[in-house]
C-alpha cells in the first residue's frame, strides 16, 4: 500500500464552500508539522505487554513487519491498523500507529470506511481465519471485489485460537477438537482460492516462519493499490502445535512447497525434481520436471488479467498441504474504490458546485411575503 | 354550515350550503359552474400500484403547497412493488388534507375518494363517510376487473353507492381519446390516465398547473414524446372538468395564513437527508453514509447519493452490519459518520452500536421504524423501536435517541442528533418512522447561516503524562470536564497515534484493563456522559393555553399531528388538555418528571404497545395511561380525541357546561391555530 504522507487528499473538491469540509481534518494533521518518515522497527513498538502465549507464530509475524514497515518510508501517523477478534486481532494493540481493534468479522467493513474516506493513509487489517472466513466472511469478499485500498493479513491457524481450539473453517475434514470429538464433517475454505473467486486483484501467501518470503509478500502487497489478501501461516502452538509442519520441516518442506516467483519457471522440490504444467482441462497439474519438456513448464505471471491461472495455481494443494504454492498468485492493477469514489466527488462538485441555500430551497418553493 | 363538505354539489346533496360563499362562473360553451368556498379538503387517491397513485398524489401536494395551503400528507402502499393487477393487495393510495388554516393530520377520513378500479373501490369504500363524494373511472369496471374482487355486479350501476355522491367517469378511455394523435399505442397512452386525473382534480381545486407542466418536462427530458402525452392527457382532464356537466362545482381553498418567509414542500426522509448535508456542512466535516437498503430508509441513500458535491460519500455496503462499520471506520478517520436503515437493520448493527458506544466516536443512526417484528409491515408505520433504541444492546450501553415530530422536523433532528454525536462522541439513533419518512408538509426553509454552528475540535496535541510521568503523552480516554467527551485525535496526526477497540479502556489511557473498579468506573463514567446531555436540552414546553388542565397527554415521535389535532378538539369543546411532546427519549428532560407530576393523568398515546408508558412509569414512578394502537397508520384525530375526554371527564375536575361532542379539527377558531409547541 502506497500512501503519500505529505498529500492529504481527501478527495474533497476544492471550491469556497467545500474548503471547510476536510479542512478540520486537514489543520489537525498540519499542526504537528512536518513528517517523520525515517523510522525504526523500534519506533513501531508500543508500551503494551505483547500477551500472547510463549512460543505462538503471532510473534514472529509482528517482529517481521514491525522491521518490514520502516522500509515503506510512510509515518507511523498515517498507518492504521483495523482487526477483528481473535488472538491475531490483538495485533494493534502492539503497533505504534493508530489502530482499531474492533469487534468479531467485522474489520473489513470497518476499514472500508476509514480507507474509502481517507485515502491518504494507508490502512492494514489484520484478522484470523475464523474472523475472516466464518463470522466476517461476507465482508471479507465483498471487500476484495470492491477493491478498496487496504491490505489484508488473514493469520491462518486452521483453528480458533482465542476460544480455546474449536475447529475452524480452515481446518482439515475429520480434524478432532472440543467441538467435534468424532471429527470435524465440514470441508475447509482454501482462503487463496476464495479471494481468486471474489476477483481480488492481489492475493499471496507466505508462512510465519519464512522472514524473507513474509517481507517479500508483504512488501509487494503494500505497494498494491488497491485490496491485498496475504494468508499467513500461523502457527498456534497451543491448540493446532505443528499444522504446518509438513511445509517448515527442512526435508519435507522444499517437496510439497511452491515458490511462485513472477516471470520464473514453476520448478520445485529437491534438485527442482518436480514442476507445474498445463492440464488437458485448462487447469494445472503437477509433473517430474526429467518427464517434461521444459517448454511445457509454466512459467509464473501473477499479472494475468485472467484469475483463473491463478485459481489453478491455487488448487494444486490438498487439505493436507502437499504442493502448497507459496508467494503472490495474482496482482493485477485496477482502479482503486477509494479513488474511483474521490473522483465521483470531484466530478459531480465540477459539474454543479455546492450551495446549500440552493439544495434546501428545491425547484418549488414559495414565497409568503405578510401573514394574512 | 361552512362548506365543510366538500365535492358534493349543494343542488344534489341536499346538503345546506354556504350559498354567500359560492360564486358563479360561465364555462366556454355556456356552462353556468359555481365555485364554492371550502376551508379544508381531505382527497384520497386510490389505484392499482401500476397506477402512479404516489406520484398523481404527490404533484397535487406540489401544486397545493404552491398555492399557499398547509397539507399534509399519508401515502398508503403495498410492500409488494406489483401485485397482481387489479386485485386488492396490489392497491396503493394517497391522501392529501389541505386547508385555509393550519393543521396538523392527513385527516381521519376522505371527504373525496378517487377510485382507478373496482379493488380500490372496495379496499377504501369503507373510509369514505357517507355523502362523501366518490369519484370513479368507469372504464376499469369490467366483467373481469368486478370479478377479481368478488362484486357480483357493477356497483356504479347497482344502486348500492346511493349513499354516496358517485361521479363515475370515463378516465381511461378519454384519456386515450385526447392523446389519439400522439403517435403512442393504445397501451401506453392509458398510462398518462393519472395525469388526466391530476387535471381534473387540479380544476375542481383550482390547483396551479405550471409546475406540474415544468415537472413533467423535466421528468421526460430525454423522453419528448412521453412529456407531450402527459401534459396532453393533464391539459384534457383540466378542460374536461371545466365542460362537462357532471361537475357542476369547483372548489376553492384559500391559503393559509403563513409566518412570512420562503417555503417547499418537503417529505421527511428528504428533509433527513437534508439535514445530514447540512450537518456536514456546519460541523466542517465531510459526510459518509454506510447503508443497506431498507424500507421506508432507503430514500435517504438515494437523495444522499446525489449530493456528492457536498463532500457526501455515500457507500451501498453488503449488509447492515458493514454498513454501520463503515461509517464507525469513517467517524475514526475524522467523518461524519451516517447509517440509515429501519428496525431489522438496527438489530443487526446493534454489536457496532455497542463498539462505538465503547470507543465513543461520533456516530449518527438513523432507523425509519416501520411495522415489526421480524420482516412486519415493511411499508407501513409504527413506533416500536422505541426500547430497541434505548436498550437493545449487550452490556450497559446507553444511546442517547431523539425522534422528529413531523416531516419537517426531520431536519432539524438530523442536526440536533449530530450536535449531541459530535460533542459528546458518541453514537446517537435518530428514529423516524415511515409515516414521517413518505408523509409531506410545507416547509420553512432556514437559513444556511442562521443553522447550529456545529464545528469541533480536533486534538491536535499530547494532553498528559504516562503513569511513570513521562510529558508528552496523548491520552485518548482523558475526558473534558463539562461534557465528559474525549478527545478525538483522527489519523494522520503526529504524536497522537493511539488504540482503541470494544475491549474495556483503562481510564485515561485507553489501555485495556480488566481491573473491577476500573470497569465500574467505566460504566458509570459512560452512563454519566449520555446522562449530562440532558443539561445541553432546553426547558420542556408544555401547550396548555388555557392553563388549567389537570391532564397531560405525551407522545414522541410522529404522533405529534393526530395528538395536537385531538388536543385542539378537546379545547374547543371547552376542556383543558396539557400537551407535551418530546425530542429527547435518552436522556429525557431533566425537568420532565417534576412536569408530569404535576397531572391528575398523564396519557400517553403511542403506536406500540406502550413503550414510552413503560419508561415514564419506572423512571417517575407515575400511573400512566397508556393508549396504543398498532394498525400500521397513523392515530385519527377524532379517537384520540374521544380517548382524551373520557379521561378528562372522568377525573372530576371538568368545568360545566361542557357540550358532549366534539367538534372536528376545522371549526377550531384561529385562538388556537398555531397555538401548538
Ligand atoms: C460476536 C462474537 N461471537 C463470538 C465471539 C467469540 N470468539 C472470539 S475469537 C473467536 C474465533 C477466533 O478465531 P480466529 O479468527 O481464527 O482467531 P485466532 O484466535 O485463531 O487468532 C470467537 C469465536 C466473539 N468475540 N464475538
Ligand atoms: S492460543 Fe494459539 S494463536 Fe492464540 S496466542 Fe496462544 S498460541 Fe497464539
Ligand atoms: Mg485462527
Amino acid at each position: 500500500m502506497t500512501a503519500s504522507p505529505h498529500v492529504h487528499d481527501l478527495g474533497m473538491p476544492a471550491g469556497p464552500d467545500l474548503t471547510t469540509v476536510s479542512g478540520a481534518i486537514d489543520a489537525s494533521i498540519a499542526a504537528n508539522g512536518p513528517k517523520q518518515t525515517e523510522l525504526r522497527a523500534k519506533d513501531l513498538k508500543t508500551d503494551q505487554e505483547v500477551r500472547w502465549c510463549p512460543g505462538c507464530g503471532d510473534y514472529v509475524i509482528l517482529n517481521a513487519v514491525q522491521s518490514f514497515l520502516p522500509s515503506l518510508g510512510i509515518a507511523r501517523e498515517d498507518m492504521v491498523i483495523v482487526s477483528g477478534i481473535g488472538c491475531s486481532s490483538r495485533f494493534p494493540y502492539y503497533m505504534n500507529t493508530y489502530g482499531m481493534h474492533s469487534i468479531h468479522g467485522r474489520a473489513p467493513a470497518i476499514a472500508t470506511g476509514l480507507a474509502a474516506s481517507r485515502p491518504d493513509l494507508s490502512v492494514w487489517v489484520v484478522t484470523g481465519d475464523g474472523d475472516a472466513l466464518s463470522i466476517g466472511g461476507n465482508h471479507l469478499i465483498h471487500t476484495l471485489r470492491r477493491n478498496v485500498n487496504l491490505t489484508i493479513l488473514l493469520f491462518n491457524n486452521r483453528i480458533y485460537g482465542l476460544t480455546k481450539g474449536q475447529y475452524s473453517p480452515t481446518s482439515e475434514v475429520g480434524k478432532v477438537t472440543k467441538s467435534t470429538p468424532m471429527g470435524s464433517l465440514d470441508h475447509p475454505f482454501n482462503p487463496v482460492s476464495l479471494a481468486l473467486g471474489a476477483d481480488a486483484t492481489f492475493v499471496g501467501r507466505a508462512m510465519d516462519s519464512d522472514r524473507k518470503g513474509l517481507t517479500d509478500v508483504l512488501r509487494q502487497a503494500a505497494e498494491h493499490q488497491g485490496t491485498s489478501l496475504v494468508e499467513i501461516y500461523q502457527n498456534c502452538n497451543i491448540f493446532n502445535d505443528g499444522a504446518f509442519e509438513l511445509l517448515k520441516d527442512p526435508t519435507t518442506g522444499p517437496m510439497w512447497t511452491i515458490p511462485l516467483v513472477h516471470g520464473e519457471p514453476l520448478v520445485f522440490g529437491p534438485g527442482g525434481a518436480s514442476c507445474v504444467v498445463r492440464d488437458d482441462f485448462g487447469g494445472l497439474r503437477i509433473a517430474e520436471t526429467n518427464q517434461v519438456d521444459a517448454s511445457q513448464i509454466v512459467v509464473h505471471d501473477a499479472h494475468r488479467e485472467d484469475p483463473s491461472y491463478a485459481f489453478a495455481l491455487s488448487r494444486l494443494s490438498s487439505q493436507d498441504l502437499r504442493y502448497t504454492p507459496m508467494g503472490v498468485f495474482r496482482r493485477v492493477a485496477k482502479p482503486s474504490y477509494d479513488r474511483m469514489m474521490a473522483d465521483q466527488l470531484e466530478d459531480a462538485a465540477a459539474q454543479q458546485p455546492a450551495d446549500l441555500d440552493a439544495l434546501l430551497a428545491g425547484n418549488d418553493s414559495w414565497v409568503v411575503t405578510s401573514s394574512s | 354550515m361552512t362548506g365543510t363538505n366538500p365535492g358534493i354539489s349543494p343542488a344534489a346533496s341536499g346538503v345546506a350550503t354556504d350559498m354567500d360563499r359560492a360564486a358563479h362562473s360561465s364555462a366556454p360553451g355556456g356552462l353556468v359552474k359555481s365555485v364554492v368556498e371550502l376551508d379544508r379538503v381531505v382527497i384520497r387517491l386510490a389505484g392499482d400500484s401500476g397506477d402512479g397513485m404516489q406520484l398523481t398524489g404527490g404533484r397535487f401536494t406540489s401544486e397545493t403547497a404552491t398555492f399557499g395551503n398547509d397539507l399534509s400528507t399519508l401515502p398508503n402502499f403495498p410492500a409488494e412493488i406489483r401485485a397482481p393487477t387489479g386485485t386488492l393487495p396490489g392497491v396503493s393510495s394517497f391522501q392529501l388534507h389541505f386547508a385555509d388554516h393550519d393543521i396538523m393530520t392527513p385527516g381521519d377520513a376522505p371527504d373525496v375518494l378517487v377510485v382507478m378500479n373496482p379493488a380500490a373501490l372496495k379496499a377504501n369504500l369503507v373510509d369514505l363517510p357517507g355523502g362523501g363524494l366518490l369519484i370513479a373511472d368507469s372504464d376499469e369496471f369490467t366483467p373481469r376487473n368486478l370479478a377479481k374482487v368478488g362484486y357480483a355486479s357493477n356497483p356504479l350501476e347497482d344502486g348500492s353507492l346511493d349513499k354516496w355522491q358517485l361521479v363515475s367517469v370515463p378516465l381511461t378511455s378519454m384519456t386515450t381519446d385526447a392523446l389519439a394523435d400522439s403517435g403512442l399505442g393504445k397501451k401506453e397512452a392509458e398510462r398518462s390516465k393519472n395525469m388526466f386525473t391530476l387535471g381534473l382534480l387540479s380544476w375542481m381545486y383550482h390547483r396551479p398547473t405550471e409546475g406540474t407542466i415544468r415537472f413533467l418536462e423535466r421528468q421526460f427530458r430525454r423522453k419528448p414524446q412521453i412529456a407531450a402525452a402527459n401534459i396532453a392527457a393533464f391539459r384534457a382532464g383540466f378542460n374536461y372538468g371545466e365542460t362537462t356537466e357532471a361537475f357542476a362545482v369547483s372548489y376553492e381553498v384559500k391559503p393559509a395564513p403563513m409566518a412570512p418567509g420562503k417555503y417547499r414542500h418537503i417529505s421527511g426522509n428528504q428533509a433527513l437527508a437534508y439535514g445530514i448535508v447540512a450537518a456536514g456542512q456546519r460541523s466542517g466535516l465531510p459526510v459518509f453514509l454506510g447503508a443497506y437498503p431498507i424500507t421506508p430508509a432507503s430514500d435517504i441513500l438515494h437523495e444522499l447519493s446525489r449530493h456528492k458535491s457536498f463532500g457526501v460519500r455515500t457507500f451501498q455496503a453488503e449488509d447492515e452490519i458493514a454498513g454501520i462499520g463503515a461509517a464507525l471506520g469513517a467517524s475514526f478517520g475524522g467523518a461524519l459518520g451516517v447509517t440509515t436503515t429501519s428496525g431489522p437493520g438496527v438489530a443487526l448493527k446493534a454489536e457496532t452500536i455497542g463498539l462505538a458506544v465503547m470507543t465513543e466516536l461520533p456516530l449518527l443512526i438513523v432507523d425509519v421504524q416501520r411495522g415489526g417484528p421480524s420482516t412486519g409491515l415493511p411499508t407501513k408505520t409504527e413506533q416500536s423501536d422505541l426500547l430497541q433504541a434505548l436498550f437493545g444492546r449487550n452490556g450497559e450501553a446507553p444511546v442517547p435517541v431523539i425522534a422528529p415530530r413531523s416531516p419537517g422536523d426531520c431536519f432539524d433532528a438530523a442536526l440536533e442528533a449530530t450536535r449531541i454525536a459530535l460533542t459528546y462522541r458518541t453514537p446517537v439513533i435518530l428514529l423516524s418512522d415511515g409515516y414521517l419518512a413518505n408523509g409531506a408538509e410545507p416547509w420553512s426553509i432556514p437559513a444556511v447561516d442562521e443553522l447550529p454552528d456545529l464545528r469541533v475540535e480536533f486534538a491536535s496535541a499530547p494532553n498528559g503524562s504516562a503513569e511513570d510521568g513521562t510529558e508528552g503523552q496523548f491520552l485518548p480516554y482523558l475526558r473534558d470536564p463539562d461534557t465528559l467527551a474525549r478527545p478525538w485525535a483522527v489519523p494522520g496526526t503526529a504524536g497522537l497515534q493511539h488504540r482503541i477497540g470494544g475491549l474495556e479502556k483503562a481510564d485515561k489511557t485507553g489501555n485495556i484493563s480488566y481491573d473491577p473498579a476500573n470497569h465500574d468506573f467505566m460504566t458509570r463514567t459512560r452512563q454519566a456522559k449520555i446522562d449530562g446531555i440532558a443539561a445541553s436540552i432546553p426547558a420542556t414546553e408544555v401547550d396548555d393555553p388555557a392553563g388549567d388542565a389537570t391532564v397531560a397527554v405525551i407522545g414522541w415521535g410522529s404522533t405529534y399531528g393526530p395528538i395536537g389535532a385531538a388536543c385542539r378538539r378537546i379545547r374547543a369543546s371547552g376542556r383543558s388538555v396539557a400537551q407535551v411532546h418530546l425530542r429527547h427519549l435518552n436522556p429525557l428532560p431533566a425537568d420532565l418528571g417534576e412536569i408530569l407530576a404535576r397531572y391528575d393523568r398523564v396519557v400517553c398515546p403511542e403506536m406500540n404497545l406502550g413503550q414510552l408508558a413503560l419508561l415514564l412509569r419506572a423512571k417517575y414512578l407515575i400511573d400512566v395511561h397508556s393508549h396504543t394502537q398498532v394498525r400500521g397508520l397513523p392515530f385519527r384525530a377524532a379517537e384520540l380525541a374521544a380517548v382524551l375526554q373520557d379521561v378528562i371527564d372522568s377525573t372530576g375536575t371538568t368545568p360545566t357546561a361542557i357540550p358532549s361532542a366534539i367538534p372536528a379539527e376545522h371549526t377550531v377558531g384561529a385562538a388556537s391555530n398555531g397555538a401548538v409547541l
